[in-house]
């Protein structure tokens, strides 16, 4: 049985980082998988620009940034082997894998970073009414047959979902000749960061339409129109139905992380971010098996997934040559009222970083209102915020100090009204 | 000219056609659609009947017990998903005990084996996650297959045995030419000396052509959920209900393929091509499937789809010479599925009857479907990927469907031509992300296949 001291499951942009720092700290014996043929995950079919302007302190091309991580991959001579499926991991870390060219193969890893990014919430999960037919696709699919084989879905559009790629598949499908009647959002709030609702629907006069949803979809072989309606408390107001005629749907309304793979090793799942349970090295339930990137949570930014990547990869090295686990208490960290979870979930308190940053969203708008971590009773911990919005992904950096002083597990939460 | 023509493609056409392929017929499958199940063959519940529903001493009780006996030798020599794994129906008030043991007894009039009355302990330790009930009748008969897999293996058998599948053809009108009935289509007409009409909803329509009395079939909606694999054990055995007054009752059960399925709704509609889902009918199904099992994680749907029953006007199958040589299979409602290979060995034996025909010697009884690597022995899983590399490509991420498998269900008899084409014969799509990684991937090895452009690739 081949062994490495680290195997990257992904060779997406989280994979790649994580490989790239764990590299760096001196682990040797790396080897990542990626299923696709070429290494850059989604970031290939996002041509779009916007990305790298935190890690290169410039704006590149998805393709772009994604290079520039290939690139290290190759300069560090990490091995890549693409064209391969992980078919499973084990709790002691035996991984199964599929190519062509080597068939079904166990390795042993001793260390393995989880980076397998996530899906489009499908038009099935979303209980739509009507039919099936021809023309619906998620916004990612879309980007897919258009930016990669070349292909238009369609000429009239309705996108439902006003998801980052939802709003980037608005311009693109204007750019390249569709109508894009408008953009449906079941919240009151979008699902994208503002910045996308500005450069992707105000500049070419697409509406955003919130509160509003699909509720039927006409045509038995092709679509033909989608009924649309205002709602009110996720139910659809009856007298506001409108049709509008097109022969494509495009889906923005959500992302799964794919812990498919996570769930069959046995790797604890955090239900509020339906990603593994991790420490504040982003270790799992399972030593030696840490995740990352959109696998874990789903992130807004591709320069906050090697980031976050770059502490794995790192807390994987330190496990290969240290073995030990960290000293100290455990400390969780519990989200309440207003934020919807947390990554870490815990820490430990013998191996803090010298500023731990705690990630986390909150569960509605917030404007002028706080971010506060309480041990009991006492507070430890209150930054004021201007707003916080459910579709960006707040990051706090904490002084190490605060959370070493916690002597029981900490809540945060925020403090202010829903505006 | 033909000896048969059979009309619909769906599990009865399939089944009668590969029934009849045994004797020296020249047999013509005519289809409107553009693949065989299109219509109510690929939207049921998948359910093997252990046949104690039907009144006894009707079509429907006799071929169903037959069938839910044949089901299981024929999934191993036309390999196709069958699971044999018993069915619940419960009672949840007492003063209703009355109607299980109803139940009970007109099984063992219709003749099903295993059947057994057990009580709310009994229940209990048996499926745990159901609700309280009073009792609950035990079906050690009853089982699940996939139906696509099914009608799709009749139909490659017949047709490896001789039949003609004529697709997207769609029958425009009958006359009698002498001792020749001729099929007049929108593709140009032909004779024949005999129809089987199979036209599942469309079965009025095509009798109506041909005989005097007059027929009518209603198509009944029923929606369903369809679950992710990850719940796929929430019930082991398919859950029924006893009818009461608030109607029939839906059932939980997994697939053959290990999801969990909810449904069906029933409503009549006017629409023969009718399928959409709708919020009342969807709703109406969670609401009922919560009295079986409260906790049914429906925030694990992975999709909604909606079948239409064909509902005849006798409350059973209409199976007869209805006019010369003229032979219907309507009225196929539930049971049908359970029912398909005895109501083609009764038809066949009609026509049989009449010709006074015996058995090829050269019919060919097994057919292998397409290999599902993830299915396989890890030996032979490398040994496929030895002889053809396709096999270790992953197209469908979710359902572990690779190249090879793709390859093979466009390449072989009657190969799909279309993305549900292919969903239906390798299960590519029919997973989780519903389809969302492997489109482009798939929509490029059948334009490869049919020399199509990208943009010219079907989903049906």
């Amino acid at each position: 049985m081949r062994e490495f001291d680290l195997a990257v499951i992904g060779g997406g942009p989280a994979g790649m980082a994580a490989a790239v720092a764990a590299k760096k700290k001196g682990l040797d014996n790396i080897i990542i998988f990626e299923r696709d043929n070429v290494l850059g995950g989604i970031l290939n079919q996002c041509i779009h620009n916007g990305f790298g302007l935190h890690t290169f302190k410039e704006e590149l091309t998805g393709p772009e940034y994604a290079e520039r991580y290939a690139d290290m991959v190759r300069e560090l001579g990490i091995p890549v082997e693409t064209g391969t499926m992980v078919l499973n991991i084990s709790p002691d870390r035996v991984v199964t894998i599929l190519s062509s060219g080597r068939g079904v193969e166990d390795i042993y890893a001793r260390s393995v970073v989880l980076a397998m990014g996530c899906r489009e919430r499908p038009r099935g999960a979303l209980g739509i009414a009507g039919y099936r037919p021809q023309g619906i696709y998620t916004a990612g699919t879309a980007q897919h047959l258009i930016n990669i084989d070349g292909i238009m879905p369609g000429k009239e559009c309705v996108i439902l979902g006003s998801g980052d790629i939802g709003l980037i598949m608005a311009r693109r499908m204007t750019l390249e000749g569709a109508h894009v009647a408008a953009v449906f959002e079941l919240m009151p709030y979008s699902g994208g960061l503002n910045r996308n609702i500005v450069q992707c629907l105000d500049d070419f006069g697409i509406p955003l339409k919130l509160s509003h949803t699909v509720i039927d979809i006409k045509g038995k072989e092709k679509l033909e129109g989608v009924v649309v309606a205002e709602v009110k408390d996720g139910k659809p107001i009856p007298g506001t139905e409108e049709y509008y005629p097109c022969d494509t749907l495009l889906l923005s309304c959500g992302l799964i992380p794919e812990n498919e793979l996570t769930r069959s090793c046995g790797i604890a799942i955090d239900p509020l971010k339906n990603g593994a349970v991790v420490d504040d090295r982003l270790q799992t339930s399972i030593p030696g098996v840490f995740a990352c990137g959109n696998v874990l949570h789903v992130h807004d930014l591709v320069d906050h997934v090697s980031a976050e990547a770059a502490k794995a990869g790192e807390s994987a090295a330190a496990f290969v040559r240290g073995g030990s686990a960290p000293e100290g208490r455990v400390i969780k960290l519990i989200p309440k009222n207003g934020v919807k979870y947390t990554v870490p979930n815990s820490f430990t308190a013998g191996s803090l970083d010298d500023e731990p940053h705690i990630r986390f969203r909150v569960t509605g708008i917030y404007k002028n209102a706080a971010v506060v971590i309480k041990c009991g009773e006492k507070e430890l911990f209150r930054r004021k915020m201007r707003v916080m919005i459910p579709s960006e992904m707040q990051d706090l950096a904490v002084k190490k100090d605060v959370l070493a002083a916690a002597d029981a597990d900490l809540e945060i939460m925020t403090e202010g009204d829903i505006s | 000219m033909v000896d048969v023509t059979v009309i619909g493609a769906g599990v009865i056409g399939c089944a009668v056609a590969r029934e009849l392929t045994r004797y020296c017929l020249d047999v013509c499958v005519v289809e409107k659609e553009t693949d065989v199940c299109e219509g109510t063959s690929k939207a049921n519940s998948g359910i093997v009947h252990a046949g104690f529903d039907a009144k006894p001493g009707t079509l429907k009780a006799a071929l169903n017990v037959k069938g839910c006996g044949m089901i299981p030798e024929l999934a191993r020599t036309l390999d196709f998903a069958y699971r044999n794994n018993e069915a619940l129906v419960l009672c949840f008030d007492e003063a209703q005990l009355g109607g299980l043991r109803e139940l009970y007894d007109r099984g063992i009039a219709n003749g099903v084996e295993g059947l057994e009355l057990l009580t709310p302990e009994q229940v209990r330790e048996a499926e745990p996650a159901l609700n309280d009930v009073a009792g609950a009748l035990l079906a050690r008969t009853s089982g699940i297959v996939c139906p696509f897999e099914m009608t799709i293996a009749f139909a490659e058998n017949a047709c490896d045995n001789g039949a003609v599948f004529r697709f997207d053809t769609t029958v425009k009108g009958i006359t009698r030419d002498g001792s020749l009935y001729r099929i007049l289509t929108d593709k140009g007409s032909f004779e024949s000396r005999y129809i089987v009409n199979a036209a599942g909803v469309y079965a009025d329509t095509i009798h109506n052509m041909v005989c005097e009395d007059k027929m009518k079939i209603t198509p009944r909606r029923g929606e369903y959920y369809l679950l992710d694999k990850e719940v796929g054990n929430t019930v082991k055995r398919t859950i029924f209900q006893l009818p009461t007054k608030m109607g029939k009752g839906v059932l939980v059960t997994p697939t053959a393929h290990g999801n969990l399925m909810v449904g069906p709704s029933a409503d009549n509609i006017d629409d023969k091509e009718n399928t959409a889902t709708t919020s009342g009918g969807l709703a109406s199904v969670k609401e009922r499937a919560g009295l079986s099992v409260s906790g049914i994680p429906f925030g694990k749907t992975i999709t909604n789809f909606s079948g239409l029953r064909a509902v005849g006007e006798t409350d059973d199958f209409i199976i007869k010479e209805s006019a010369e040589n003229f032979i219907d299979a309507a009225g196929i409602e539930s049971p049908g599925l359970t029912s398909a290979p005895a109501i083609a060995g009764y038809i066949a034996d009609i026509i049989v009857k009449k010709d006074g025909l015996h058995p090829r010697s050269d019919f060919i009884e097994t057919r292998k479907g397409v290999k599902h690597f993830a299915a396989l022995s890890r030996e032979e899983q490398n040994e496929l990927i030895r002889n053809d590399p396709a096999y270790g490509n992953i197209v469908c991420r979710c359902e572990t469907v690779t190249e090879g498998e793709i390859r093979d269900a466009i390449d072989r008899t009657l190969g799909a031509k279309t993305l549900d084409g292919v969903k239906r014969r390798t299960r590519a799509g029919m997973g989780r992300c519903q389809a969302g990684f492997c489109t482009p991937k798939t929509m490029a090895l059948i334009a490869e296949k049919y020399g199509i452009p990208l943009d010219s690739v079907r989903k049906n």
